[in-house]
């Protein structure tokens, strides 16, 4: 008897070393992932399966997924826990943190944990125009994860009542105007076009100086381009949609509820965030397209959305196992399900040769349109001290298209004080 | 013997003391101090180390149009916000304090603002302020008036905060007012109509004088809340058109959030906690004289 307890005892011992040599074995590296959801709930189901079909292919490394609210939560997370001593290993934030992130010492280079020549290879199979809010003193920072872009949305029974064209939607801004003028009803029971001014005024006004030819910033982000005459004619031209052609409501134009005006019938054209596409989709009641936005000297759109970042605080073991978690996320395969799933483009060109994505882009035309675009994208504004040089961005377009200054005197006090800003990292 | 009791019984009084006081000294006050002293530093990053400056954030501060913008707005939103809401407060209690046929329901409807959260009234009011869709624009349009852009206009978007404030506010001070009537003596007032005073006679002399004590609580509330309820910014305007509707409050979160400048918001913070503590202070002073505590 005693002979058989001691037995099994010793048993039970053995069999419960075994097991903790394999949980210990098991997570061997654990991940801390942070990210952002900027448009809905179900996203963090996509995510969580996401992650867990990575566990599955890698048992030896363990992701906690931690979804941290919208874009701006997300950093602010990142950079407590960062403060705090137990920062996470990765996270997708907004892309045009960068310059903050690099500025506080947080994250890594890609190219400093790049090391077969595989892995280099990676880091250019991604759309140009997506990585460029993520490279900077010639290095990438960020891996375009879930991004988008601004696209027109027209209502097509509306372009027929007004005998517009449907399948013809204005390709320049002299069309713009004189659609717009066309859509628009002289009773203000429809406007004919609306551009968002609230919340993000900078991304919109980023699509309007691209078409004029003019980008924002430069690459190296200490420098802005706001008062170079090509930006105040685009801020003109845009008050003058207002103000001028009555086109458009004067003052500024809530984002939050664009979309409803969108839907109710009370805009025909609106410009807008791709990422409103599966909504739009579900909910309109009338026969809408989805277009490029319209060219002036050339079409032009900002791009906009999150990026993956690696941070600088982590071990050998951790930066590689993060890197194949991105390389994961990041697949072909990945991102064509992503993109189905969630409206955010494809991020890189295989992705759209994945049968998936394929049969979907012929069934739902408009998922073309913004990967089409990019060959027109620039990257969304972001600079050293981002946050305070946007917010002059924001309110001299805001202050112009509410008609307190015009747009040269608005855009050349924005300028002066943005020079000033980053006067020290020239 | 009897100095042994009377320590003992001073160590139990600090020990009773004891719990309250660490919180209120790590959340309360650690944190003044703190933001005192950060207000003095210029801020610090991975490259540019934190060092002292003194003064120099204070100077930025005067040199700030957008923190004179902010300040001015919140002064004229709490002036459009208390006066508003306190009076309509009275008239609310003092109507729902006589014999009513629904009196509960009466009640109740006046108090349901106030147990929304703050975003979600905003969300509820983005909708109403909306141009052409909007409940304001429908019913506008019914009667024949043109379409206005509420909140994309700098000329009117801090009111049309302050109406919603005011609609949010006005329920939860007339439970204060409603419960300081019931607990007023009826006999006075049966005295004065003997004497052949008339209602609003009653009122000025003997009611409000009464609702004194009750009206020194609601005003401080009010102001304290006029400078830190910015929730509604966030969902609504976002502080714009061009700093339009922008609160001090919110103008703070956005330097130490979105700027990440720790410094230049505890030194906008400093200048907050001195408002508000001079406020507190005046009230106190020049309302204690015409408040008659019984």
């Amino acid at each position: 008897m005693l002979k058989y307890l001691s037995k099994t005892a010793g048993a039970t011992v053995i069999a419960a070393g075994l097991t903790l040599g394999q949980a210990s074995s098991a997570a061997a590296v654990e991940l801390t992932m942070y990210y952002p959801v900027a448009v809905g709930g179900a996203l963090t189901q996509i995510v969580d399966g996401l992650v867990a079909g990575f566990e599955a292919d890698n048992p030896e490394i363990k992701v906690n997924a931690i979804y941290a609210g919208n874009y701006n939560d997300a950093r602010i997370k990142a950079l407590a826990a960062l403060k705090s001593g137990k920062p996470a290993q990765l996270s997708v934030m907004f892309s045009i943190d960068i310059y903050e992130l690099i500025e506080q010492g947080a994250i890594i280079a890609f190219d400093d944990i790049a090391e077969t020549a595989d892995d280099k290879a990676w880091l250019k199979k991604f759309y140009p125009a997506l990585m460029e809010n993520g490279i900077t003193q010639g290095k990438t920072w960020g891996i375009p994860f879930q991004r988008s872009t601004i696209v027109m949305y027209y209502n097509k029974d509306a372009f027929r009542e007004a005998g517009l064209d449907p399948e013809n939607p204005p390709a320049t801004w002299d069309e713009l105007v004189s659609v717009s003028k066309k859509l628009t009803k002289s009773d203000g029971s429809q406007w004919g076009l609306m551009i968002p001014s609230t919340g993000y005024p900078y991304w919109m006004f980023g699509a309007l100086t691209k078409q004029n030819g003019q980008t924002l910033m430069n690459g190296a982000g200490n420098e802005t381009y706001f008062d170079a005459p090509a930006t105040i004619e685009a801020l003109q031209f845009w008050k003058d949609l207002g103000s001028k052609h009555a086109v458009m409501p004067s003052g500024t134009i809530e984002w939050g509820t664009l979309r409803q005006n969108f839907l109710d019938q009370k805009t025909a054209i609106m410009w807008h965030s791709t990422g409103n596409l599966t909504k739009v989709k579900d909910t309109a009641s009338f026969d809408f397209g989805v277009a490029m936005l319209p060219a002036m000297k050339s079409r032009g759109t900002p791009t906009g959305g999150g990026n993956f970042y690696i941070f600088k605080d982590t071990t050998a073991e951790e930066r590689s196992a993060s890197l194949k978690l991105i390389q994961y996320m990041t697949s072909p395969e990945r991102a064509a399900e992503w993109s189905i799933k969630t409206g955010y483009i494809g991020t890189r060109p295989d992705a759209y040769e994945t049968d998936a994505l394929k049969k979907y882009v012929v069934t739902f035309p408009p998922a073309a349109v913004a990967r089409d675009q990019l060959e027109f994208a620039t990257a969304e504004l972001s600079t050293y001290q981002t946050g305070r040089v946007r917010k002059l961005l924001d309110d001299a377009i805001q202050a112009a298209l509410t008609g307190s200054s015009s747009p040269a005197e608005a855009l050349g006090a924005a300028q002066k004080q943005a020079d000033r800003l980053l006067k020290n990292y020239q | 013997m009897k100095t042994n009791a009377n320590f003992m019984n001073h160590v139990y009084g600090w020990l009773l003391l004891l719990p309250a006081a660490v919180f209120l000294l790590a959340f309360t006050h650690y944190p003044t101090v703190a933001t005192l002293v950060q207000s003095l530093f210029s801020e610090g990053t991975a490259i540019r180390p934190s060092v002292f400056v003194g003064l120099e954030n204070y100077q930025m501060l005067a040199e700030d149009d957008i923190f004179w913008k902010v300040l001015g707005n919140n002064m004229w939103y709490a002036l459009g916000t208390i006066p508003t809401s306190i009076g309509l407060a009275v008239l609310m209690a003092v109507w729902v304090n006589r014999r009513l046929p629904a009196r509960g329901l009466v009640r109740m409807a006046y108090f349901t603002p106030t147990i929304l959260p703050m975003i979600a009234v905003a969300n509820i009011w983005l909708f109403f302020y909306t141009p052409q869709i909007g409940l304001f624009d429908q019913i506008g349009a019914a009667v024949g008036l043109p379409s206005q852009n509420w909140l994309g206009d700098p000329d009117l978007v801090l009111s049309c905060l302050i109406v919603m404030t005011i609609w949010k506010e006005a329920g939860f001070f007339m439970i204060f007012y409603l419960a300081a009537l019931q607990s007023l003596p009826e006999e006075l007032n049966e005295a004065a109509y003997l004497e052949g005073a008339g209602r609003w006679y009653v009122f000025r002399r003997i009611t409000w004088p009464l609702l004194m004590p009750t009206t020194l609580f609601v005003s401080i509330n009010a102001v304290i809340n006029s400078f830190k309820m910015v929730d509604h910014l966030f969902i609504l305007t976002k502080g714009g058109p061009n700093n339009a509707s922008s609160l001090l409050l919110y103008y703070i979160f956005e330097v130490a959030f979105s700027f990440f400048d720790e410094s230049y918001a505890a030194t906008l913070t400093v200048v907050l906690l001195a408002l508000l503590a001079l406020a507190a202070v005046g009230q106190f002073l020049f309302l204690e004289k015409r408040i008659h505590y019984r």
